[in-house]
């Protein structure tokens, strides 16, 4: 019983940190109907600014937000100079110029910072909870996770600009015919994803500890849990995050050797996903003739 | 039925064109060579030509070269197949990784613990992957975009961890290292050149079959359904059918690479396969040319090459030159090569043409 | 056009053969990729992919040939270290190395890095006879002279370190539980393994649970649990650096308190135990043979010393919390040794044989007391490490040095 609670509270702890980047997924699916390979890479990318932010003695906080600032900067200008030129292109172009953005800052980040791993400071203090069931860490992790999906949710459901921006996903030409600015929505929303990335790196970070490789296998997990929540839906990811964490451990646990634990539960949540093609809480589709 | 779709001459691209709504977007596909818009005896002057270049050249070149070479080939095998899921059907997959795989172990494996004749072991290969992926094609028909990228994803992480798990017959993480196979006597090529003339022949006769399955009815059914499912669907097309086959003939062509891979390079092991192979054959297929299928050997230079010159200009940051090199040839041609230069050449041929005077 | 060629090639085998003799009149007798002034040397390292944090180990060796050369090299002659990147993928090394032995024509090959790259060039170069010299993967089966007489290793095998933890348990622990938590692949397996057949008949009795890890798996937290509840008392984790510093934490943070053997692949001070948090990895027990250049007691040595001189001196101070560079920095030592033993002698056989003749070669940056021996029928040169364990800021050395075997 106890290493049931456990296995479920360590998924949990787990599954915000794949939430969290599962956030910035739906984010630029959301505003370019494009999954972004590079996603991971650009988030450690970001955390390793940060990191050289705090080494250089700059207070947690601020580095935070001077690393978010710069994230967003860097997503727009990724956006306008790499993405801009394959934006007609057939997917297949896009989706290889993530993959490309995916080596460039693999390769750029081992070579600036080497491989080596490096320690990076939690905001939160370290100590255990519940009878050591989680830390306050983890606690922090998840509630950062939930702010980051409350003013994403406000940002889609309250403002201007978030409606526009989903205008423009979902339907370039009539946006463009609303007097909506598509350019700048798409600019716009993958640097909000990028600073999003640059939050989950920041929380991972303490975690995992931090090099170039970091985000590569929570890609994965995150990619997963944005889908099986519904690659549109900000809840969904965070909900479908916590689902691949604590399925995992489960079945690692309970049901199979470890060494398969991944591909059973890509599996089970691909069954699940029969039932429910567009995710939890996804929206269906919905095409016109 | 696909009949409803109008049929023109062969090798034109007007009747596709017309056949496709939206069609001011689709310039291809372009299956070049096939539909040049030249005569026969051009058409045949020039494969015949490309042909006997290929027969000359590891003649000329050093052992080393000739299994570059070889390699190549077996890539572009490889980007054929997925070129026919996600360049003609417009399936998304990136798990052919996965598949490649599965085609290098079942000829690993029969070659290994049964003695089959390496050559024996295509068609097998082939068949297994072949049903493989029409078993993940019947899931996939209920998936759209990401949601198929996940599912075929599961493929190429699931395929490692099940090689190193089952490891009495994958031998696990040490993998299988096989007897490389003797030329047969009396040709007097050695070992490298005789893989090259096999892996050629399998290479030519795979174009074949895949210009055979493209550029006619079927080919025009999976057009259709990747541009306007909707619209393919009201024409009569049976698209669960169609994408299922897409979905068997491009992991079948896949499989076979991935057989003559464990053949060439006598060693297999869950290191060979990781996901970024099947990122690999994605980024061969786009930079050959989406929907073509000259562009996939393109495409098996481009994934085979390009690493190694990256290596040359940098050792510091080998993917970082790699990554600019893709970035770079999708700014410029964003269709792939020989999307992008294919019409610009069939266009050129024509005006040349009626320049000429000749006739049409 | 092929007579043409044949002529052609026919010229150039007659000019080498001029230059060959004249060279073997001049100076000695060179096998390919050796002249008066030049060895040439291949290698292939993981520089991007997921294994990339080993490609240190090539820039190392790299910056320590030119070093040599710069003082004049060996014997005169330069090294040309080739180097390139295989990504960790064996199709790959085995192209790269076709490349360098047929192309590039060098001289031997050194320290290729990873288990399934040297499967996959294993046959080939002892078909053709070339030196696969000091192979950078600990796996056991590398030392087997008899039938692959072109294969030597360097590390300590994984299983040799195996079995002294195997000694010491059965020593110390005698009623231990005992949980391991390995890596999903040859190099954890051989911890498995190896401790097994160090615990012999008692192995299938004392080992009470095992979990496994993917290199892509994000966290391992749920292995730690599951191995947790299985009752044990002690843990041996053969995991590299970041998921063992992730099982120091999770193991201290849910109140588990076994007798934790730490793999010498993660125990590095700077990169596991400290990013863990110091007061978390108290007691541990590890065994080593290298100096960790993150670890305090060494910091003062005059081998420390050098080698930061040198690392600073070559653009690699970030590199130098990274225990992989001070392996980098040793293997290249001992290839500068062997060929300076080999002399004017510089053919295939006589590096092999001069590879399989040391005698307690010291390197600098091995613990005190650990040697390098090799003869005719063991290709494995170190057999030797000694237990330590963690007090907090440092590693302390107990007991005397070791041998597994």
């Amino acid at each position: 019983m106890h290493q049931l609670l456990q296995q479920i509270f360590s998924g949990l702890a787990a599954g915000a940190i794949y939430a969290s980047l599962a956030l910035a997924l739906v984010m630029i699916y959301r505003a370019t109907n494009l999954v972004n390979f590079a996603q991971g890479e650009m988030a450690m990318f970001s955390t390793y600014i940060a990191w050289t932010l705090v080494n250089a003695g700059l207070p947690f906080w601020g580095a935070f937000l001077i690393t978010l600032a710069v994230s967003f900067l860097g997503g727009m200008a990724i956006e306008r100079i790499v993405i801009r030129p394959v934006e007609n292109a057939p997917i297949l172009a896009a989706v290889v110029v993530t993959i490309g953005l995916l080596l460039i800052f693999n390769s750029l980040a081992g070579w600036i910072y080497s491989y080596t791993l490096q320690e990076f400071p939690s905001p939160f203090p370290d100590r255990p909870l519940f009878g050591a069931l989680m830390t306050t860490r983890d606690i922090g992790v998840i509630a950062v996770t939930l702010v980051v999906l409350a003013v994403l949710f406000c940002f889609f459901r309250f403002t201007t600009t978030g409606l526009a921006m989903r205008a423009a996903a979902q339907n370039p030409e009539s946006a463009r015919l609303c007097g909506i600015h598509v350019g700048r929505m798409l600019a716009i929303g993958w640097g909000l994803a990028a600073a999003i990335g640059a939050v989950a790196g920041i929380m991972v970070a303490p975690a995992l500890f931090l090099d170039p490789n970091m985000m590569s296998g929570v890609l994965l997990y995150a990619f997963t849990g944005a889908l099986i929540g519904g690659i549109t839906s900000p809840v969904g990811a965070v909900i479908g995050g916590l689902i691949v964490g604590v399925t995992e451990n489960l079945v690692g646990t309970y049901l199979i050797a470890s060494q398969l634990k991944f591909t059973v539960a890509l599996i089970l949540i691909i069954l699940v996903l029969l039932f429910r093609p567009n995710g939890l809480f996804g929206t269906a589709i919905v095409r016109r003739v | 039925m696909s009949e409803s779709l109008p049929v023109g001459a062969a090798g034109k691209l007007a009747p596709i064109r017309a056949s496709v709504p939206n069609a001011a977007k689709v310039r291809w596909p372009c299956n070049w060579p096939w539909n040049w818009p030249w005569n026969w005896p051009w058409r045949w002057l020039a494969g015949a030509a490309l042909i006997a270049l290929a027969v000359v050249l590891p003649f000329a070149l050093s052992n080393y070269h000739v299994f570059t070479l070889t390699q190549v080939m077996i890539y572009a095998i490889a980007v054929l197949g997925l070129n026919i899921l996600t360049g003609y059907n417009g399936q998304i997959s990136l798990g052919h990784g996965g598949f490649f795989a599965a085609g290098a172990y079942t000829a690993a494996i029969l070659m290994h613990r049964y003695g089959v004749p390496y050559w024996a072991t295509l068609p097998p290969a082939g068949l297994i992957c072949f049903v493989l992926g029409v078993l993940f094609g019947l899931p996939a028909l209920r998936f759209e975009g990401p949601y198929l990228a996940l599912v075929t994803l599961a493929m190429a992480v699931a395929m490692p961890q099940l090689l190193k798990y089952f490891d009495t017959w994958t031998g696990g993480q040490q993998g299988i290292v096989l007897v490389k196979p003797l030329p047969p006597p009396g040709l007097g090529l050695d070992r490298d050149r005789w893989l090259y003339f096999f892996v050629l022949a399998v290479l030519l006769l795979a174009m074949r079959l895949a210009a055979n399955l493209l550029n006619g009815r079927t080919g025009r059914a999976l057009v259709a359904i990747r541009d306007h499912p909707i619209a393919a669907v009201a024409m009569g097309i049976n698209t669960p059918r169609y994408k299922t086959l897409a979905f068997g003939a491009s992991t079948l062509f896949t499989g076979v690479a991935g057989a003559l891979a464990a053949i060439v390079v006598g060693f297999v092991a869950p290191e060979s396969f990781s996901l970024f192979l099947s990122l690999s054959f994605l980024v061969g297929s786009a930079v050959g040319g989406i929907a073509t299928i000259g562009g996939a050997i393109v495409g098996g230079f481009f994934i085979e090459s390009v690493p190694n010159l990256a290596n040359d200009v940098s050792d510091a940051a080998p993917w970082a030159i790699y990554g600019l090199a893709m970035l770079l040839f999708m700014y410029l041609m964003p269709r792939g090569l020989v999307g992008t230069l294919g019409p610009w050449f069939v266009h050129a041929m024509r005006k040349f043409r009626s320049a000429r005077g000749a006739p049409k | 056009m092929r007579a043409k060629q044949r002529l052609l090639r026919g010229l150039c085998a007659a000019a080498g053969l001029m230059l060959a003799t004249s060279s073997l009149h001049a100076a000695g007798q060179y096998g390919p990729g050796v002249t008066d002034t030049e060895i040439k040397i291949g290698n292939t390292n993981p520089y991007s992919g997921p294994a990339s944090s080993y490609g240190i180990n090539g820039k190392v060796h790299a910056a320590y040939f030119a070093m040599i050369n710069e003082r004049g090299g060996i014997n005169g002659r330069k090294i040309n270290y080739i180097t390139r990147d295989d990504s960790y993928s064996p199709p790959k090394t085995v192209e790269l190395v076709r490349q360098m032995v047929e192309q590039d024509q060098v001289f031997l090959l050194f320290a290729t890095l990873g288990t399934p790259p040297n499967m996959a060039i294993h046959g080939y170069l002892n078909d053709n006879k070339v030196p696969q010299l000091f192979v950078a993967t600990g796996a056991d089966q590398w030392n087997d002279p008899k039938h692959f007489p072109w294969t030597m290793m360097w590390l300590p095998s994984y299983g040799i370190e195996s079995r002294i933890y195997a000694n010491y348990i059965l020593k110390n622990l005698p009623n231990a539980k005992i949980a391991v938590l390995y890596q999903n692949d040859d190099y954890g397996k051989d911890y498995l393994n190896g401790l097994r057949a160090g615990l012999g008949d008692k192995a299938a009795k004392m080992i009470v649970a095992t979990q496994s890890y993917e290199t892509t798996d994000p966290t391992i937290d749920s292995q730690v649990v599951a191995l947790q509840a299985s009752g044990a008392d002690v843990l041996l984790t053969a995991a590299i650096p970041k998921f063992a510093a992730q099982t120091v934490r999770k193991v201290y943070d849910i109140g588990w308190k076994p007798t934790h053997f730490l793999n010498s692949v993660g125990n590095s001070v700077g990169t596991v135990m400290k990013p863990a948090g110091l007061e978390k990895g108290v007691g541990t027990i590890s065994a080593t043979y290298i100096m960790d250049p993150t670890d305090p007691q060494w910091q003062d040595t005059p081998e420390y010393k050098e080698w930061l001189a040198f690392m600073n001196n070559h653009g690699l101070s970030a590199n130098v919390t990274d225990v992989q560079a001070a392996i980098g920095y040793s293997y290249a030592q001992t290839l500068v040794e062997v060929l300076k033993m080999c002399g004017d002698n510089l053919t295939r056989e006589n590096v092999m044989k001069q590879a399989a003749s040391l005698h307690n070669l010291r390197l600098p940056l091995l613990l005190p007391g650990i040697t390098l021996s090799t003869s005719a029928d063991d290709f494995d040169p170190i057999k030797q490490m000694q237990l330590q364990k963690f007090d907090g800021t440092t590693w302390k050395l107990f007991g005397e040095v070791l041998s597994g075997s």
